[in-house]
């Protein structure tokens, strides 16, 4: 996802002047091309996030479209407050790109991992909020950033996933993206960023299991597609979401609070991280499973409700 | 009109803004007239007019809570009526207590939390530099706004970038939320420390206006400082070097005072 992310945006910037790029001293064998290309848009800050968000409002204000890319708790949570003035207030035109989504950063710790960064950012007016879930979507939507009003946050994972998304679909800011459609399906399975692989093992077993599900990416976080939400939750029975990130404030506190306040109620389980750092050791993979967030404990825990309550 | 009066008229404004809202920091905003009325009335290139023209110079009044006297500078510059300023802190309003640079023309960023205009101001310099604007930057910030980490995040970035056009100007009225500013966190050697994040500094008198237009005048290859000793509440006798007017606002009496104390003389 990251090189996908740099690839486009250094595309984008030979086509325009106004795009600029930032970091707090992070990226290291990441940005080098942008830097070589654009010298005089590329700016090492130093290791000094609150300046840098400071710097990228006062260019933005001038006119300029600013990229500033760190590790998500680095870029999101260090400088927060001067993201909510600087960024959100005004109403800037500043890009937050994080990498590390969720537990990427597995062995490295928990200072590293980012399981909040969802909830406090979604929770700034003005913020739009990016959680692509393969390279096709962070392409698209990079593309979209250069004219969208307004800040801007993309949580990106790493290097390295596989596309799931249908070509043919439209990638659009605010529109979710079906990677899996089937109107005779009585299922939704709703997952963003870095918790796509978990959501395509776990359809997998279902449909070994011959159970037909819908699968939807909601790469966008906000503003939020309620429209589709709505159409999922009057015509499927249960609906699932999966999620890297902890249990308050993301994709399923989202869609939860929805279907509470609506008429239709579906059976709806959350699939997220608990309320808590991990104090474990280890890849990103033995993390959630200690956390249950895997594929084979979603797939148990969804086989057990279709059992309980027949379709 | 000369200098003195605009102050004067500036100064007056701010009293009745503070005395008509209730609100507090007219200590913090009567400290900045001098240096305010230097910069509108002699040293940028601003049009009242036209506020937003590209190759304009661009003021930043990081400590926010002063507002007010950068509300009565705009007006009395021409950005907008002085009618306006009736609406300070008002219910249905346009002028808040911390700013909001949707209120009206001439502010360029929003603030009032501290330790953010630097950065901001930095945004702005190399923005210029880039687009090859011959646009000053000038920020201002109070002296315990130097308390904040963030400013000196700031100032070791600029002068690495060698941003010849952009100010610092320290309002070092010695006074803050606690007492006096350096029993709080002391800042000395002040001068030295700029001196040794490779700026040119300069301690000049913030009330005297020769000296002010003089140190914003030095054309320099890189960034600037100017520490201006000034007086918290200044203008208003009883208001002077006295922490509580950080706080206070005047009653009917205090203001049938300072405004005679204010009056052209």
């Amino acid at each position: 996802m990251r090189d996908t992310f740099i690839k486009t945006l250094i595309k984008l910037a030979e086509k325009n002047e106004k795009i600029f790029l930032l970091t707090p001293d992070l990226g290291f064998s990441v940005l080098e091309e942008f830097e070589k290309k654009f010298p005089d848009r590329f700016l090492n800050v130093g290791i000094a996030e609150a300046n840098a968000i400071g710097i990228a409002a006062g260019l933005a204000l001038s006119g300029k479209i600013v990229y500033v890319y760190s590790i998500i708790p680095f870029v999101t949570m260090r400088p927060f407050e001067q993201i909510r003035v600087d960024v959100a207030y005004m109403n800037t035109n500043v890009r937050l790109v994080g990498v590390g989504a969720g537990l990427t950063y597995g062995a490295q710790g928990a200072t590293h991992h980012a399981i909040e960064d969802i909830a406090i950012m979604r929770a700034l007016p003005n913020m739009t909020v990016l959680c692509p879930s393969d390279p096709y979507e962070v392409e698209k939507l990079t593309i979209q950033t250069i004219e969208h009003k307004g800040p801007i946050y993309m949580r990106l994972a790493k290097k390295g996933e596989p596309i799931i998304s249908n070509i043919s679909n439209k990638i659009k800011i605010g529109k979710a993206n079906y990677i899996q459609k089937n109107k005779n399906s009585n299922i939704a399975i709703l997952f963003t960023s870095n918790a796509s692989d978990i959501a395509i093992e776990v359809n997998k077993k279902l449909k070994k299991s011959a159970f037909e599900s819908d699968l939807i990416s909601m790469h966008t976080i906000k503003p939020f597609d309620y429209k589709t939400l709505e159409t999922i939750i009057s015509t499927k029975k249960y609906v699932f979401t999966i999620e890297e990130h902890s249990s308050i404030g993301g994709l399923g506190s989202i869609v939860s609070e929805y279907i509470a306040e609506s008429k239709y109620k579906p059976i709806f389980k959350k699939f997220s991280l608990p309320d808590e750092y991990s104090h474990y050791i280890g890849t990103q993979y033995h993390i959630r499973d200690k956390f249950d967030l895997n594929s084979e404990f979603i797939f148990n825990t969804i086989l057990n409700f279709l059992s309980k309550n027949k379709l | 009109m000369e200098l003195e009066q605009i102050a004067r008229n500036i100064r007056r404004e701010i009293v009745i803004m503070h005395a008509r809202a209730n609100a507090s920091h007219i200590g913090s905003a009567l400290s900045i007239v001098d240096i305010l009325t230097i910069l509108y009335f002699k040293v940028m290139n601003i049009d009242p007019k036209n506020p937003n023209f590209k190759n304009r110079d661009k003021f930043i009044l990081s400590k926010g809570h002063a507002s007010s006297a950068l509300y009565a500078t705009l007006a009395e510059r021409g950005f907008f009526a002085k009618a306006l300023l009736e609406s300070f802190y008002m219910d249905h309003g346009q002028l808040p207590g911390h700013l909001d640079k949707e209120s009206v023309p001439g502010i360029e960023v929003s603030s009032g939390s501290l330790g953010h205009g630097l950065s901001i101001g930095v945004g702005f310099s190399i923005a210029n530099k880039i687009d090859n604007l011959d646009s000053h930057v000038y920020v201002l910030c109070g002296d315990g706004e130097l308390n904040e980490g963030s400013v000196w995040e700031a100032i070791m970035f600029a002068s690495h970038k060698k941003l010849n056009n952009l100010t610092l100007i320290v309002d070092y009225n010695k006074l803050q939320a606690f007492g006096k500013t350096n029993e709080v966190v002391n800042l000395e050697p002040l001068k030295d420390k700029f001196l040794a994040f490779n700026w040119y500094a300069i301690e000049i008198n913030g009330h005297d206006f020769k000296e002010i237009e003089k140190a914003l005048l030095i054309k320099l290859d890189k960034p600037k400082a100017i520490i201006a000793h000034t007086i918290k509440g200044k203008g208003v006798s009883f208001m002077e070097n006295k922490l509580e007017w950080h706080y206070k606002s005047p009653n009917k009496e205090q203001l049938q005072q300072a405004l005679y104390e204010l009056n052209d003389k």
